[in-house]
């Protein structure tokens, strides 16, 4: 399903980076500096953060988690019991993702995660979050017109479906476990992983149809 | 505080814009800026709520007008301001005017993925039996503290159902003071969008949020 909203950038809060970008460069270059001549950095230790998350954790992470538990209906009891446990399983575990809890998606129910103080995300699962998570229009609207802000993202939700918004202000982290798409019966969980799309985790989205992928 | 982060219901800001195909980073200096904010936080001695804290106790005018990682940046050096681990001038210069204040010693780049891994846990052991249980109608306070807070003011006055029962956390409006974790029972409480917004389009939606025990009170008390 196509976004409709692409033409739609005013109010970006990138508009604001551009003026600012060589100064702010700056600062951040100088203290990065500072604190390496203090001794309170190692900047080979920033490189290996940096690369953490840019490389190894992402929502492929939370892909995995989902499938298996769209093929294994033991294990999705596990995570819907207990979210960090079943998900430190996979090997998933530490920093903002210390209390996992997992909402299944259901004919009846759709829930969507939201942080409307900060930026709270299951990093583990879904690795750092994308700028709309963290900017103004979605963390102002997901909790007042959440069917709104589907449709930004180019999905009409039938009236019928209740939206469940689940606001982390403290330090559970959601994670959306989305409904197995239709024809997919037989696939393996390596298979389903790749129509288990970040968006879908978060609720902002759903799993791609299986003609979406080769 | 009721700043310009506590945004939930905030009118104006738009339609949300996703970035297809969007990268982890937008900037070097946005990989350098997150980077340091992680390695500094245990050298430097505070929590994640004083973190919190630092980047929202601001003019809503400048919390508003900074993009999310000159958030951090600006957090960042007003943690390091106020413990002399950075000093008036230094950024300027672009390089350190002082000594080294004595630290435990830097985040080493082999101790980095022990460090992710262990994360930062906030249960704590109960010491007191749960006020609420799962099915409770309670009533958030509406209080407006001058210093931190999770308690959003959308919220604030409004009744709702404890849907989950987490066990005592950390509470983040001590912890970020510098007064301790004093741990309290944390509570998923869950609203009837139609209650929180009335005259909003949405007329199928429920809103939860998570609250430590001095946020609530019995929804018959008020």
């Amino acid at each position: 399903m196509a976004n409709h909203h692409d033409d739609h950038h005013h109010g970006h809060h990138h508009d604001h980076d551009h003026s600012e970008l060589s100064e702010t460069e700056l600062r951040v270059r100088a203290l990065e500096t500072i604190l390496t001549q203090k001794g309170y950095v190692d900047p080979a230790a920033l490189d290996v953060l940096i690369e953490t998350y840019e490389t190894k954790v992402g929502p492929r992470n939370g892909a995995q988690v989902v499938a298996k538990a769209w093929t294994d209906p033991a294990y999705r009891e596990r995570l819907l019991a207990d979210g960090s446990a079943a998900i430190a399983e996979l090997d998933y575990v530490g920093r903002q993702g210390e209390h996992i809890v997992v909402v299944e998606n259901t004919p009846s129910r759709h829930n969507m995660v939201v942080c409307t103080l900060c930026s709270c995300y299951p990093w583990p699962v879904l690795g750092l979050p994308p700028v709309w998570y963290k900017s103004a229009p979605y963390r102002s609207r997901a909790v007042k017109d959440p069917r709104g802000v589907l449709h930004d993202f180019g999905f009409e939700l039938s009236p019928d479906i209740e939206i469940r918004v689940w606001d982390s202000t403290a330090e559970i982290r959601y994670l959306v476990l989305p409904m197995r798409p239709p024809g997919t019966d037989g696939w393996s969980a390596e298979r389903l992983a790749d129509l288990v799309t970040r968006d879908s985790m978060i609720g902002t989205g759903f799993p791609k149809q299986p003609h979406e992928v080769a | 505080m009721d700043g310009a982060h506590d945004m939930g219901g905030a009118a104006g800001f738009g339609p949300v814009c996703p970035e297809a195909n969007e990268p982890v980073f937008h900037a070097e200096w946005e990989r350098r800026a997150f980077a340091v904010t992680l390695a500094m936080a245990k050298p430097g001695g505070w929590n994640i709520d004083m973190s919190r804290f630092a980047r929202e106790d601001r003019p809503p005018a400048d919390y508003l007008s900074r993009s999310y990682y000159q958030i951090w940046l600006v957090g960042l050096e007003r943690l390091m301001l106020e413990r002399d681990l950075l000093r008036p001038g230094e950024i300027e210069a672009g390089k350190a005017l002082q000594q080294p204040a004595p630290i435990s010693g830097p985040l080493a780049a082999v101790d980095v993925d022990a460090m992710l891994r262990r994360g930062g846990p906030t249960e704590r052991e109960a010491t007191t039996p749960a006020r609420f249980k799962i099915g409770d109608r309670v009533r958030m306070k509406d209080i407006h503290p001058a210093t931190h807070t999770r308690l959003p003011q959308y919220v604030r006055g409004h009744v709702g159902v404890v849907e989950l029962l987490h066990g005592c956390h950390v509470f983040p409006d001590t912890n970020a003071m510098g007064q301790g974790e004093q741990p309290h029972w944390l509570y998923t409480v869950t609203f009837d969008g139609k209650d929180l917004w009335p005259d909003a389009a949405d007329q199928r939606s429920r809103v939860s949020v998570d609250a430590w025990e001095p946020y609530l009170e019995p929804a018959d008390a008020a």
